[in-house]
């Protein structure tokens, strides 16, 4: 307290650009927020869930029950090529391996690391288990032993096993559909799946926190300290710049850490789901989203002073936003064109939610998806002006809750 | 010379009418006090100085010019109701706010350095400001005001709540201010405290402003009153026909001999007999000895008193204030 408390310079400040001070309060908002626990902790689970999601997945459907081991013995083991196509063609997996005697394969049994040994061909199919044959290899094995006796009947009549075998597995129904189903797998399905819950998650917990800090600002009071230097407009510009910033971050981190473990894991190599477009869409998706649920929430905010009113403030909106999320995670999974749902993709306020989805699934057009991001885009400078106006009536009234019309009357 | 002028602000809120015709200046280089009852329409005018509020009627210029945003941006304000980000580290809060004020990142983080050194909360400069006692939030309150070295100083009862040497420590920092020329404005309910800091003085009643001055001019009312320690005033009272008395108790300290010495308060209404403090004493000496004679001037609580409580008629609290120039 010794120092002299003149002052240190002669006035050095200037006159703030809107865009330096815009740049100034968003600065404030991303730094202060990517250091709060909240912040590292829910990036920290979003990105270890779709981690741990994927390997899952993985685990579950990637490899299958495993291979049956499948021993012939010297007798039989020309047939070993023969059998593992007839079960590979009918979806079951073998590994087939020569085992030298009777000995070895009675071993290979009882130590488990033969499943079923192959002992004869000719003239029946004589196979040896440890207790009982596996119920997936039964039609296999019944099935190869159909295909032994027609190449031996084929045989002796004097014609080619060989020819025979290929023309039947070249016999398939050819089916016309009158609607065609969208192709679509399991990997796109995910992937529509994590879509919607991202965005709804990201919107909804970005948006609340545009309120949060906007009334943060009243409650607290630093509002009117604020306000003697910066304009309402710049104010709630940089926040909402800031947060949305924020957000973005942790979307694409999200992303980022998904693709990249479905890419690791290779669990899209047999999907038609076109992992980056989907992604970047909805990196797209949540800047739109973001930019309008962040405009009313804001000025919805403005209108009252304490956290507790928050809630019930935003609460018409948040209730609103659940809408077409549920329509989309119950529905289009299953229906990817569901009329209820692709109309709905194109409304703003339901869209940055549910085109996401339908890019995911492959049902989306270039063309629609433009057309839905245009109506969106066209939404916003409505937003603005209004939500604008909300605030800077309503930002520095305190007290009890105030009416939007009031707030439009006072901007 | 550079002034604030508040010119005729008038504001209503809904059926309230917070202000009404409130008018006055505060000089360059001034430290002018602001009191008045709660719900006078200090906080309320301030407010509109800074713009945060928009007044019905009325104007507030700085060098005869309206305050416009830029103007604004050289205030240093501190709102009544204290304005902090509560998780926001001290050190970052202030040079947060220099920047908002057009400062260069170093400029700004000098005047953090400086005004947390001259407030005492250097060391407090990496904790966040709800980890800091109420004084001490006071003081980086007072410390946001400052760092961007304003113009204009604006502030909304600074010293509720502060313990003596935070008072001192602040009181000593609006002097130094004062002295670099800047206008300094500030209300108080430590009125103790206004009549020693402030150069001039106002007090603001529903709205208006109903004295305003320096503290001596407020101080001498026409009516002037002395105190007698001596002879009783029946004796000698009467051969001063301009002076009435108001008060008269036994004196403490007399004994019996010396008979009924008593400390008495006489007024003189007609502010122009220039030597009638001359003709009391002496007619007090006739009667016995005086141990005492003293003017007595009423305090700015007695002021503040008379001022607040007088249940005036509406034809004198419409009258403009009493402005006395020095």
């Amino acid at each position: 307290m010794s120092t002299p408390s003149t002052r240190p310079s002669p006035a050095t400040t200037g006159e703030l650009s809107t865009g330096a001070a815009i740049r100034l309060v968003a600065g404030r908002e991303i730094s202060t927020r990517v250091r709060t626990k909240a912040f590292l902790w829910t990036t920290a689970l979003f990105v270890v869930a779709v981690v741990l999601g994927g390997v899952l997945l993985n685990a579950v459907s990637g490899q299958g029950p495993d291979a049956t081991h499948v021993g012939f013995t010297p007798d039989a083991s020309a047939a070993a090529s023969a059998f593992e196509a007839t079960a590979t063609g009918m979806g079951v997996t073998v590994e087939t391996s020569d085992v030298a005697d009777a000995a070895a394969a009675e071993k290979g049994l009882r130590d488990g690391d033969l499943d079923l040994v192959v002992t004869a061909v000719d003239p029946t199919l004589d196979v040896q288990v440890k207790a009982a044959v596996d119920q997936t290899m039964q039609p296999v094995l019944a099935a190869f032993a159909q295909q032994l006796a027609l190449a031996s009947a084929v045989t002796d009549l004097g014609g080619d096993p060989a020819d025979v075998s290929g023309q039947i597995a070249q016999a398939a129904p050819q089916v016309s559909a009158l609607e065609p189903e969208p192709a679509r797998d399991g990997g796109q399905i995910v992937a529509g799946y994590l879509a919607g819950i991202l965005l709804f998650i990201s919107l909804m917990t970005a948006g609340q926190l545009v309120a949060q800090g906007v009334v943060e600002e009243k409650s607290s009071r630093v509002v009117e300290l604020l306000l003697a230097t910066l304009r309402p407009a710049q104010l709630m510009a940089g926040k909402v710049l800031g947060i949305g910033v924020v957000g973005l971050l942790q979307v694409a981190l999200v992303v980022a850490a998904g693709a990249g473990t479905a890419t690791a894991l290779g669990l899209l190599d047999s999907s038609s789901l076109d992992l980056g477009t989907t992604a970047l869409w909805a990196l797209v998706w949540f800047v739109v989203g973001f930019a309008m649920y962040a405009l009313v929430l804001g000025a919805l905010g403005a209108l009252v002073s304490r956290q507790e009113d928050v809630g019930s403030v935003i609460g018409p909106v948040t209730t609103l936003m659940i809408v077409p999320y549920v329509i989309g995670i119950s529905i289009l999974p299953w229906d990817p064109t569901n009329s209820l749902a692709t109309s709905l993709s194109y409304v703003p306020f339901c869209s940055p939610m549910l085109m996401p989805m339908r890019i995911a699934l492959g049902v989306a057009e270039t063309w629609e998806v433009l057309l839905a991001l245009g109506l969106s885009i066209a939404l916003v400078p409505v937003l603005v002006w209004l939500a604008g106006r909300i605030y800077s009536g309503a930002v520095l009234h305190s007290g009890g809750r105030m009416k939007v019309r009031e707030a439009l009357r006072r901007a | 010379m550079s002034q604030l002028s508040i010119d005729s602000l008038s504001k209503a809120y809904g059926p309230v009418q917070a202000l009404r015709d409130m008018s006055f200046e505060v000089r360059a280089g001034e430290i002018f006090g602001f009191v008045g009852s709660n719900g006078a329409g200090k906080s309320t005018t301030m407010r509109i100085v800074l713009g945060v509020l928009a007044a019905d009627s009325g104007e507030v210029r700085w060098d005869g010019r309206p305050l416009d945003l830029h103007v604004r941006r050289r205030i240093g304000y501190m709102p009544e109701e204290r304005g902090l980000y509560p998780r926001m580290r001290v050190g970052e809060h202030l040079v947060y706010l220099a920047r908002l004020h057009g400062m260069s990142r170093t400029a700004a983080v000098a005047a953090m350095e400086h005004w947390t050194d001259v407030l005492g909360i250097d060391a407090r400069r990496g904790d966040e400001v709800l980890k800091l006692s109420l004084g001490n939030q006071q003081r980086v309150q007072l410390a946001a005001a400052l760092v961007h070295s304003p113009d204009i100083l604006v502030l909304d009862e600074p010293f509720s709540g502060l313990d003596p040497v935070a008072v001192d420590v602040m009181s000593q920092v609006l002097r130094d201010q004062a002295a670099a020329g800047v206008p300094v404005m500030f209300s108080s309910h430590q009125l103790e405290l206004v009549e020693r800091l402030c150069d001039r003085v106002g007090i603001v009643r529903a709205g208006s402003m109903v004295a305003v001055g320096g503290i001596d001019e407020l101080r001498s009312t026409p009516e002037r009153r002395w105190e007698v320690d001596g002879p009783a005033p029946d004796d000698w009272l009467a051969r001063v026909p301009a002076a009435r008395l108001v008060s008269s108790e036994p004196a403490s300290g007399s004994s019996a001999g010396t008979g009924a010495a008593r400390r008495s308060v006489v007024e003189v209404a007609n502010p122009d007999l220039a030597d009638v403090d001359q003709e009391l004493l002496a007619a007090a000496l006739a009667a016995g000895p005086v141990r005492e004679f003293a003017r007595v001037r009423p305090s700015l609580v007695e002021l503040y008193r008379h001022v607040v409580s007088s249940d005036e008629s509406p034809a004198a609290s419409d009258r403009t204030p009493a402005e006395v120039t020095a």
